[in-house]
């Protein structure tokens, strides 16, 4: 049974290997945090433009399908059967006036709620289900749906706060300049790595590693410590911004950081720079902005490149990173090819992010067999959780550590948050 | 006799086999060189293509950008050490003409790990177009359609 006392240390600065490998654990994190009081990222509005679409998605691990009913208003549902819990609807996206369980073939509305059951009243008066049967009561479980520029979000919890309360201002910021236009999606990528689902949650708040462990980024000229950025939470720490602006250290800056070797000039290795150039796109002049939402989350751009990322839980062992790539509907020509291109960067294959699956691969083997053992998170100092305006830091892990530790009920007297 | 680009059979079926074979050899030199001079390499998951979204996981659309995926793979790129093993089947001409011809070709490619553990890794569908350089067969433009689109680990050496 987890408890507060698993924790040696009130920052985080400590967390037991076995968090990531307990089965038991996993099982109370979908139920306290998945389906508990906070908010995930479903899918794009601009998926299900037309009335009567529908796409599935993911809670944590419960199937759900988001559509747009024929009046056009958006629904969120869990994907499975009031009756003997099957998934529902089968395919994962297209068009419907309605979602009938092939099992036997109870049929839902596009709002969730049970429309008809066959052979309700049995065949020649006999059989079929009391006359006390309940329609209303066995529809399909529903989310609760908000939407930020068209970024749709649903949450399993009656009692979770508003979306843009949960968000907080820093976030809801970065959430409305990546959707300050219509987007449009370019396509889809799908990732399984074998390792908890947390390591990945964790990574995309570890600014230290990125330049470290992504010698693309440093060799290339895309992106480097020395570079002016930071991270920026939100007020109770459990989401992360992790930024960098563009073109704001020098080259001379950078080879003493990282010893000449590893530092080529920019882009002039490249046979087709257009892969790492950043086009300029607003007033603001950020190259990086990782947007990771607790629990599984993450809004991406890495210069041209933007991205959403959902982090899908297969069990303790597996997670799926499932990711929409996207440009925005007003992109000419050339700049659609330059998303493409620069699409080469992330994903299960890109030339920047490849090597996260490894990385966190090699982490989950390698701490499985000691649970007592534990990771070390100290990177910007123990002890407060706070926003840095530098980028060799791991201070935001603490901060996922402690909303996770109050939602399972394991936060200990004095922590801090 | 196929008409055509194509002439002898045999070469089509050689440049098949060099293609699996030296991917598995980590010769990307020699790789590189059974693209034509002017080439595209695409590697789209199969959910992309069907529904018509133009993203990649690797998007070369130009030999420059094929060869930087290499460079980055021998200079930058860290991942998984592992051999691969292409299963490539017989290629079906799909439509030939004078200067080139369209072909496809079933493909799996196993990985094994530094235990001997070898596990499926991808499996999906060449769609080639095939043309000939100097009188040798050569890929112009290589589409590699990903059936197992939900890509294992990570994706590093080409398909």
């Amino acid at each position: 049974m987890l408890t507060a006392e698993i924790w040696p240390t009130l920052d985080y600065s400590r967390v037991p290997y076995r968090l990531y490998h307990d089965a038991d654990t996993y099982e109370r994190e979908q139920e306290r945090i998945f389906r508990g009081p906070t908010w995930h990222f479903l899918a794009l509005a601009a998926e299900i433009p037309g009335n009567g679409d529908f796409r599935a998605t993911q809670v944590g691990d419960t199937p759900v399908i988001v559509n747009r009913d024929a009046s056009g208003v958006i629904h969120a549902f869990v994907n499975r059967c009031a009756h003997r819990g099957a998934l529902v609807r089968r395919e994962s996206s297209g068009n419907a006036t309605e979602h009938t369980c092939i099992y036997h073939q109870w049929c839902y509305r596009l709002d969730g709620s049970l429309n008809s059951i066959p052979f309700r009243r049995g065949i020649r008066g006999k059989g079929g289900l009391d006359a006390g049967f309940d329609m209303a009561a066995h529809g399909l479980r529903k989310l609760r749906v908000a939407s930020i520029n068209g970024a749709l979000f649903g949450t399993l919890a009656d009692h979770a706060e508003p979306l843009e309360d949960y968000l907080g201002a820093p976030v809801l910021a970065q959430l409305r300049r990546l959707f300050d236009r219509p987007v449009r999606v370019l396509g889809y990528n799908r990732q399984r790595i074998r390792a908890n689902w947390k390591l990945y949650a964790e990574n995309t708040r570890d600014n230290y590693h990125a330049s470290l462990l992504h010698e693309f980024l440093v060799t290339f000229g895309l992106d480097r410590s020395t570079q002016v950025g930071g991270v920026t939470m939100d007020a109770r720490h459990r989401h992360n911004i992790t930024w960098a602006e563009a073109d704001s250290d020098t080259a001379e800056v950078a080879s003493e950081a990282y010893g000449e070797a590893r530092v080529r000039s920019n882009y002039l290795t490249l046979r087709e720079p257009e892969l790492v150039r950043f086009r300029r796109e607003r007033a603001d002049p950020l190259n990086l902005a990782v947007t990771s939402v607790f629990p599984g989350a993450v809004f991406v751009q890495i210069s041209n490149s933007l991205a959403v990322r959902q982090i899908r839980p297969r069990g303790v062992d597996e997670v799926e990173i499932f990711q929409t790539m996207l440009g925005y509907e007003d992109d000419p020509p050339q700049m659609v090819l330059h998303r493409l291109r620069q699409a080469n960067l992330v994903g299960p294959a890109g030339l920047v992010s490849m090597e996260d699956g490894e990385a966190i691969e090699l982490a989950h083997r390698a701490s499985r067999p000691d649970g007592d053992s534990m990771t070390v998170i100290e990177l910007g100092g123990a002890g407060v959780i706070s926003d840095r305006d530098y980028r060799v830091t791991d201070v935001p892990l603490r901060g996922f550590w402690s909303y996770y530790a109050e939602l399972l009920g394991i936060e200990p007297a004095g922590a801090v948050r | 006799m196929t008409p055509g680009v194509l002439g002898d059979r045999f070469a089509l079926y050689d440049l098949f086999a060099a293609y699996g074979a030296l991917i598995d050899a980590s010769d990307f030199d020699a790789w590189l060189d059974l693209f034509a001079e002017s080439c595209t390499y695409h590697i789209v998951p199969l959910e992309n293509y069907e529904r018509g979204l133009p993203a990649g996981l690797v998007f070369c659309d130009s030999r420059a950008v094929l060869e930087d995926r290499i460079g980055a793979l021998r200079e930058a790129n860290k991942y998984n050490i592992h051999t691969d093993r292409h299963l490539i089947g017989l290629p079906r001409v799909v439509g030939a003409a004078a200067k080139e011809a369209l072909v496809e070709a079933p493909f799996a490619v196993y990985q094994t790990d530094q235990e001997g553990e070898s596990r499926l890794f991808e499996t999906g569908l060449y769609r080639d177009r095939i043309v000939s350089e100097a009188g040798i067969l050569k890929f112009r433009d290589k589409l590699v359609l990903l059936d197992t689109f939900a890509v294992p680990s990570l994706l590093s050496t080409p398909l």
